[in-house]
């Protein structure tokens, strides 16, 4: 391609108001949250009085952050593995010539166009544990006493009432994951898996031996993308169930906001969005340097 | 002979039964998909007292647009609001993407790379982690509180996604136009504005789509930033009719659905470019 310099260094130019912004924006602003996590400020008005590592001490120790941390992991982890079963199960059953696709492709994807918000009033409504679902349960015989959202059992460190979310939001997201799926299924040349079938491999071997290992970077995708959602989950939480009875469904995001937002108490907020800040990166951070290794040797 | 057409038949037999429990099994999976929907509608058309009463999943006796009226005169302020808001952070965001598209996949100055990783980078982030800051930094300029407070915030975190869409659309563009373009004397404004601009319209529907539902559908940034229930786009509304004293389910049904339409309509009208905007979510192209 003809580039002349004087062109190189007006195509900068043209990017510098973005890298501005987002440095300002983005890399600025973690460190002045960084600077207010360490930082004695409470109440409205701003004060910058370093205390050191108190906010974080403070927050391990709180049992509320310790709830959230273990809700935030289990979570995570039956969100991914739902929404990866059943999105890799549609994608394999769609992809084999069904009349309507289309159609089906549609309605599992639909849930994706909305906003948190409407799927937790939505599930709110049908997880009531007087009106909802219970009642179909009960019709067909099944054990209806189901306290969903409301119930405070935990087994183990795991907050029965999670499901609730973790219904909604793989409710949300499996499409999603279909989608993916599906769009790696149709890159596998067709061949490969015929040459399969002809050396008498049955279905579930070609699964297991052919399809699932040239699928392992979407899965590694959809990990990444489903398990950042899920580190940050806040708005369905709000709309669906709150903070929940003794914490049941309480999540870090939304222990931030109240933290800050409510109770003024603006440096151990910052201390929390930190975290947050880290544990996503954790995942985000060694995927982008994967993803731009394999651009820069393609 | 007639073992070997008994076989066929046979596997004619379980064939078609595989086939027959596949639709099941795909039919099964989108009534579940579908309920959520089925139980909006049904709710939103019934009267307070019928939504009330146990029977939540039947049909509405009668079809009532009590409901939709009631959540119609609430919300439409907040759908003006999120109309307001939406489409100036869209095509602003849309904007400097498409710039930056156009620098990065096409001028590849030295670190241009590292660049644009980091700037990738914002896209992930929980913007928890930059909210205070942002809240102290709008109060100052003056749009804490304000429609344009919340745009500019779009805009600015909508830059990650909108470049890496922008960048990966551009890169299927021939080197070879754009040569041709610089032999006829053009720069690089020249470029994009000539031939850049005239073939992006998939790559903008696209991002267009991706924008407006991510901006309609956000709820973090609007109930921190708006305050006032007269700037409010319609997520916090909606959020705040489900939080009050007497629970109406009939409205809050109705309301979802309205507050949903916008983006429903856009992904049943141009689902194609939605999904493609969706995969190029997850960084490849």
């Amino acid at each position: 391609m003809i580039r002349t310099k004087r062109d190189l260094t007006k195509a900068v130019l043209l990017v510098t108001p973005s890298i501005v912004l987002v440095s300002i924006f983005v890399y600025g602003f973690i460190l002045w949250s960084l600077r207010t996590s360490v930082s004695a400020w409470q109440g409205i008005r701003p004060d910058y009085t370093f205390v050191g590592l108190r906010n974080y001490i403070h927050l391990f120790q709180s049992t509320r952050f310790q709830i959230d941390l273990w809700n935030t992991a289990y979570f995570t982890l039956f969100f991914i593995a739902t929404c990866i079963v059943v999105g890799f199960v549609l994608a394999f059953l769609i992809n084999r010539n069904i009349r309507g696709e289309g159609v089906f492709r549609t309605v599992y994807l639909f849930p994706m166009a909305l906003s948190f918000i409407v799927t937790g009033v939505v599930w709110r409504w049908m997880l009531n544990p007087t009106f909802g679902v219970n009642i179909i349960l009960e019709n067909l015989g099944f054990p209806s006493d189901w306290g969903w959202y409301t119930d405070p059992t935990r087994i183990g460190g795991f907050h029965v009432a999670l499901t609730s979310l973790i219904l909604a939001a793989s409710w949300q997201f499996a499409g999603y994951t279909m989608a993916i799926y599906l769009a790696g299924l149709r890159s596998i040349p067709y061949e490969v898996i015929e040459s399969a079938r002809m050396d008498g491999a049955t279905e579930i071997m070609i699964v297991r031996k052919v399809v699932l290992p040239m699928l392992r970077s979407i899965t590694l995708s959809a990990v990444v993308v489903l398990g950042h959602i899920s580190l940050k989950i806040f708005d369905l939480v709000m709309a669906m169930t709150g903070r929940g009875p003794r914490f049941a469904t309480d999540f870090p995001g939304v222990f931030m906001f109240e933290t800050t937002f409510t109770g003024n108490r603006y440096g151990e907020g910052a201390a929390i969005s930190i975290v947050m800040l880290v544990m996503v990166a954790l995942i985000i951070i060694p995927y982008l340097v994967h993803v731009f290794r394999q651009e820069t040797h393609e | 002979m007639s073992s070997a057409t008994q076989t066929w038949k046979t596997e004619r037999a379980v064939a078609s039964l595989k086939r027959t429990v596949l639709y099941i099994t795909l039919v099964a999976f989108a009534a579940l998909f579908l309920t959520p929907l089925y139980v909006v509608i049904s709710t939103g058309l019934k009267t307070f007292q019928e939504a009330r009463l146990a029977a939540m999943w039947s049909l509405p006796p009668s079809v009532s647009l009590q409901a939709f009226s009631a959540a119609f005169t609430r919300l439409a302020p907040h759908l003006e609001n999120s109309f307001k808001l939406v489409i100036p952070a869209t095509f602003g965001s849309a904007l400097l993407g498409s710039i930056n598209g156009y620098v990065f996949s096409k001028w590849r100055f030295r670190g241009a790379n590292t660049i644009f990783a980091l700037m990738l980078f914002g896209m992930f982030i929980p913007y928890q982690s930059i909210l205070i800051p942002l809240v102290v930094f709008l109060r100052t300029i003056g749009l804490y509180g304000t429609l344009w407070g919340l745009i500019l915030t779009h805009i600015v975190y909508g830059i990650p996604i909108t470049t890496l869409m922008f960048r990966n659309f551009y890169a299927k563009i021939p080197d070879e136009l754009l040569d041709a373009g610089h032999i006829d004397g053009l720069d690089l404004l020249g470029v994009y504005r000539r031939i850049i601009v005239p073939l992006s319209a998939p790559g903008l529907v696209v991002v267009v789509i991706w924008q407006f539902t991510s901006i309609w559908n956000d709820f973090l940034f609007a109930v921190t930033i708006t305050q006032r229930p007269g700037v409010q786009p319609i997520t916090v509304a909606l959020q705040n009719l489900a939080g009050s004293q007497v629970i109406e389910w009939n409205v809050q049904m109705a309301g979802a659905l309205l507050a949903a339409m916008p983006t429903l309509v856009l992904y049943i009208i141009l689902g194609k470019y939605f999904i493609r905007g969706m995969l190029a979510g997850s960084v490849k192209g």
